[in-house]
């Protein structure tokens, strides 16, 4: 399987070591428009580098793309390695612009060409675990799910990467609550509705470091939806799930399940408390980088595109549904509600509060 | 090489177990002289190397080693390097050259060519990467370092990338600056032993996983024992409980029944902890 890789940020060199470990495929090219990156890339590793994806596209004959640079380019970059009739795998969030997402999934399935966007919390075994749970029918039926996900990223006001701009794909909401809200659909299933957006700046200017919400579902199933990614608290992002049924309740992170049944199941799933940890559940993977869950995905987007099952990714149609409820939190106005029982502010906190909740 | 070393994911809230013990491991180790209690715990015991990342409050650990020299002459340090989060934070908070540029000194050429934008040729490419260890050595000036580590975020990242040179830089680097062994930290040992022989590196000190269960082993528990078997490498092996998942005994009969692995690297908080290992591989390393 010919590949190549465009964007040489975090995710695109761990995406292209994995890439380059797995042993049905070959990277053929790399493109960034940083030549540095790509010129030592290139000298060190005798892949070849390409200052832009359309001279790359018209040169290489490829079988599928991977898309890892900063997010605003994903959509175009996309539309234009499905129109070549390549298979794709695009970083996480998906789309910025929800109808332009909506005809990838069309081109995608008229050509019959596989996606995959890297939502890779669903290949951390203890969180495919839990889809498992649900699935069979442990807890009974679903009534409620909690998504949580903080860490330590924005810590200072300051910061002038795309990640600081909205409009470009920055903020927590795209950063850190899309993962979170691809596990409520992966797990519980997807979202109708949201209400009580609470969307708060701490650090930053023209993006929010946390948002709070409730989620509905279908069937009448509530979530609930906190993340936060300026919470020095924790030494990496965090991600915990918990869902609660008639027939008991789970709290899960990358590292282990917590499951409590009424009820008993069977043998693995006995009345009372369990513990499921990732040593348990995890299955070797061939190449080891950062997490099993990195090389999972790519593995399983491989085989998917070599024609097998995939029984976890994400494909373009299911990430939209997580993009159109970031554009749907997005609609509701970041939080601009005063406590009345505060003492009534200074002129200046009132100034400074208008202009913020202005934007 | 010690036949045990104490190492330090316990005080970094580093666990992959649980997150909830990891999380109480930073509140008990959030002061440093709670770390520096453990170390002379250990040391107490005749531990005396220890394996810990460049995290930047290992500074004032380093400190208290220094200053304290004639209480722990022979006190060793295993430098692991970088403090990969340091550099992930930075790269997302400004961007790869922005990152890139925070590290280097102000002065000199290497950072005004990365502000220019131009390409870095291969001889710069060798002087950034040793800057950049020597900005994280500086914490160890004066003190033991006789092996010097590259984590295995880099490691591996290196290996998967292809780019084997960077192992031989790094050698060389270690080797000449600091008269000290080169290290590699990895998940993935038999692949980076064949990377590394590709670069002339011979009989590398290698660290990883090694474990009854195959915890993190890439490649597979038989290749890893095939490898201790047929392979030249100094193996140092750490997760060797696979993260709990294996009882002490079981798992330390289990490493030191493997004639090729040369020390073992573990980490523990408490007093109990510390001396029941210490003894486990003291005893079942004679019997083995």
């Amino acid at each position: 399987m010919r590949v190549a890789l465009a964007g040489l940020g975090k995710m695109g060199l761990s995406h292209l070591a994995i890439l380059r470990a797995h042993p049905d495929v070959e990277v053929v090219a790399i493109c960034d428009g940083l030549s540095y990156l790509t010129s030592t890339l290139q000298r060190y590793t005798g892949i070849k580098g390409y200052g832009d994806l359309d001279t790359l596209l018209e040169q290489e004959r490829l079988d599928a793309l991977v898309i890892a640079t900063p997010s605003k380019l994903h959509g175009s970059m996309a539309e234009k390695a499905l129109q070549r009739g390549l298979h794709v795998f695009c970083e996480k969030p998906f789309v910025l612009d929800i109808a332009q997402g909506r005809r990838l999934v069309e081109m995608a399935e008229a050509g019959g060409l596989v996606t995959q966007v890297g939502y890779h919390y669903r290949f951390v075994s203890a969180l495919t675990e839990c889809k498992k749970i649900v699935e069979a029918g442990h807890l009974g039926r679903i009534h409620h799910i909690r998504a949580e996900a903080y860490g330590p990223v924005v810590l200072r006001p300051k910061g002038s990467t795309w990640r600081s701009k909205q409009s470009e794909g920055g903020g927590v909401v795209y950063d850190y609550a899309c993962h979170a809200l691809d596990l409520v659909h992966f797990i519980v299933g997807p979202i109708q509705r949201v209400s009580g957006v609470a969307r708060n700046r701490i650090f930053s200017r023209d993006v929010d470091d946390e948002v709070y919400c409730t989620l509905h579902l279908a069937n009448g199933v509530t979530g609930q939806l906190a993340a936060n990614w300026s919470d020095e608290s924790h030494r990496k992002m965090s991600t915990k799930i918990s869902v609660w049924g008639e027939n008991g309740h789970f709290r899960a992170d990358r590292q282990e399940i917590a499951l409590y049944l009424r009820d008993g199941v069977d043998d693995q799933h006995r009345a009372g408390w369990t513990m499921l940890n990732t040593t348990q559940l995890t299955p070797e993977v061939w190449y080891y980088l950062r997490g099993e869950e990195y090389s999972a995905q790519i593995d399983e987007f491989v085989r998917r595109v070599q024609g097998r099952l995939g029984t976890r990714a994400c494909d373009f149609n299911a990430a939209l549904e997580t993009d159109r409820v970031v554009a749907a939190m997005h609609e509701e106005p970041a939080n601009a509600v005063t406590s009345p029982r505060r003492a009534r502010p200074s002129l200046w906190s009132r100034l400074s509060g208008a202009s913020k909740n202005s934007q | 090489m010690d036949r045990i070393i104490f190492g330090d994911n316990q005080f970094f809230g580093v666990n992959h177990m649980s997150e909830e013990k990891a999380r109480a491991q930073s509140m008990r180790f959030q002061n440093n002289s709670a770390i520096l209690e453990v170390l002379e715990c250990a040391y107490s015991f005749g531990i005396r190397t220890f394996m810990c990342t460049t995290h930047e409050r290992m500074a004032d650990i380093c400190d208290h080693f220094r200053a304290r020299r004639a209480d722990f002459p022979d006190y060793t340090f295993y430098p692991c390097m970088p403090y990969a989060h340091k550099y992930a934070n930075a790269v997302t908070e400004h961007g790869m050259v922005g990152a890139l540029r925070s590290f280097l000194p102000e002065e000199g050429t290497l950072s005004a060519l990365l502000k220019s934008g131009k390409a870095v040729v291969q001889a710069d490419m060798e002087s950034l990467a040793q800057i950049l260890i020597d900005a994280e050595m500086k914490m160890f000036r004066g003190l033991s370092t006789p092996v010097i580590f590259l984590q295995n975020v880099v490691t591996d990242l290196l290996l998967g990338l292809g780019m084997n040179e960077a192992f031989r830089i790094f050698a060389n680097h270690v080797k000449e600056r600091y008269d000290a062994e080169p290290g590699f930290i990895t998940m993935n040992a038999p692949r980076l032993l064949d990377a590394l022989a590709s670069v002339g590196i011979e009989n590398p000190i290698v660290c990883a996983n090694i474990n009854k269960v195959g915890f993190r082993m890439c490649g597979g528990l038989a290749a890893y024992e095939a490898a201790l078997r047929g392979r030249r490498f100094r193996a140092i092996a750490m997760s060797v409980f696979a993260s709990g998942a294996i009882p002490a005994r079981e798992a330390l009969d289990y490493v030191c029944g493997l004639d090729q692995v040369e020390a073992i690297v573990f980490g523990a908080s408490s007093k109990g902890n510390i001396k029941e290992t210490r003894d486990l591989i003291t005893e079942l390393s004679i019997r083995s």
